[in-house]
């Protein structure tokens, strides 16, 4: 079976040096993997690198065979660390916005989930706190019926209580079709939640097994290992 | 949300397992009646589905759960099964206690010594115990 997402030998460097030193790794369907490592270890180069945002790499980047372009970013839904909205927009205006530009995109879903997480269609992007901005965004992402949802940390500035509702959009949308990658640095409040583990320390591929593996090989939870491995 | 320990090295299908298996052995989910689907347990215990999957596989391997193919999974009513997976959870606190008694310094003699009292000064206790 050919993997939905397969990385072979991913090098990438900006003017200031190499971000990507030969990153190669597959990722299979129905997984939510996450992506660990600390701050400029390059998981935002690999991410827009899958989404097709960034087309100057080297290596090979197959999603679902193709390499990044038109055809993955039909099956790619991809959260950005930072946002893309204007500021002034309302909820709904958003997800019109959204219905209008991808085909897989369930509007209905989206309505529903608004209502559940507490946002309103007519609230505007610029009145809204950190978290809702947050949620309504997710929200947007997880209502395409895409086949790998690439999420930027999603959890960054959102205070607790709420990240757990940000998990529950996760694991009430996901399918058993598709992957969720997931970017954080807050592995203690998600780690529950991942299949795979994927650790990225200075550009080159640290880890990338099954966190209960993990959990199994080192006695550890991910958070624990982590620290370790990443001790300052 | 159930008592699962994110955050232990254990791995979580194992916490899962033991949850679920106490919960059999206590009753709380009672023989021969169906289990929730993957996708809503998952949701409850807070993990993912697969990790749930798995969970739920590993029990029906060892029998205290059985699926039916159209309408679902079942917990087992075969209490013989049942009866083994309890006698197995006491082995496994009896020799926790047992292990941590010894690392105190107290003999076997005196450490049956402390149990028996401690029945007798919690009535409640030892009235379940002859309940049961």
């Amino acid at each position: 079976m050919s993997s939905l997402l397969e990385i072979r030998n991913l090098f990438k460097s900006y003017d200031r040096g190499p971000v990507l030193k030969g990153i190669s790794l597959n990722v299979e369907s129905g997984r939510i993997v996450g992506v660990v490592g600390p701050n400029g270890c390059g998981k935002t180069t690999m991410f827009k690198i899958i989404a097709g945002l960034i087309g100057d790499y080297q290596g090979t980047v197959l999603i679902d065979g193709n390499p990044p372009g038109v055809k993955s970013k039909e099956i790619i839904s991809f959260l950005p660390e930072k946002t893309y909205l204007d500021e002034g927009i309302k909820a709904g205006t958003a997800i019109s916005m959204f219905a209008d530009f991808y085909k897989d995109f369930d509007r209905q879903k989206a309505l529903e989930m608004l209502k559940r997480f507490n946002l309103e269609p007519g609230m505007k992007l610029k009145s809204m706190s950190k978290g809702m901005q947050e949620k309504l965004q997710l929200i947007l992402v997880m209502s395409r019926a895409a086949k790998l949802y690439i999420l930027d940390e999603p959890l960054s500035g959102i205070d607790p209580a709420a990240r757990d509702n940000i998990l529950d959009i996760i694991l009430n949308n996901y399918s058993e079709n598709s992957t969720v990658m997931l970017s954080t640095h807050l592995i203690h409040d998600v780690e529950r939640i991942f299949d795979d583990i994927i650790m990225i320390g200075n550009g080159t591929l640290l880890v990338a097994e099954s966190a209960d593996a993990l959990r199994e090989r080192t006695g550890k939870s991910l958070d624990q290992y982590f620290r370790e491995v990443f001790r300052c | 949300m159930f008592d699962v320990k994110y955050d232990s090295g254990v791995p979580i299908y194992l916490q899962i397992i033991h949850l679920i298996r106490q919960k059999i052995v206590s009753g709380e989910w009672a023989p021969g009646s169906r289990v929730p689907g993957v996708r809503d347990l998952a949701i409850e215990f807070g993990v993912n589905p697969n990790t749930m999957q798995k969970a739920l596989s590993e029990l029906e391997r060892e029998g205290l759960l059985y699926s039916e193919r159209t309408a679902g999974r079942f917990i087992t009513e075969n209490t013989g099964i049942i009866d083994a997976a309890r006698e197995r959870l006491a082995g496994q606190v009896l020799a926790e206690f047992i292990k941590q008694m010894a690392q105190m310094g107290f003999t076997r003699e005196r450490t049956i010594k402390l149990v028996e009292s401690a029945f007798e000064n919690h009535a409640g206790l030892s009235k379940r115990e002859e309940n049961s």
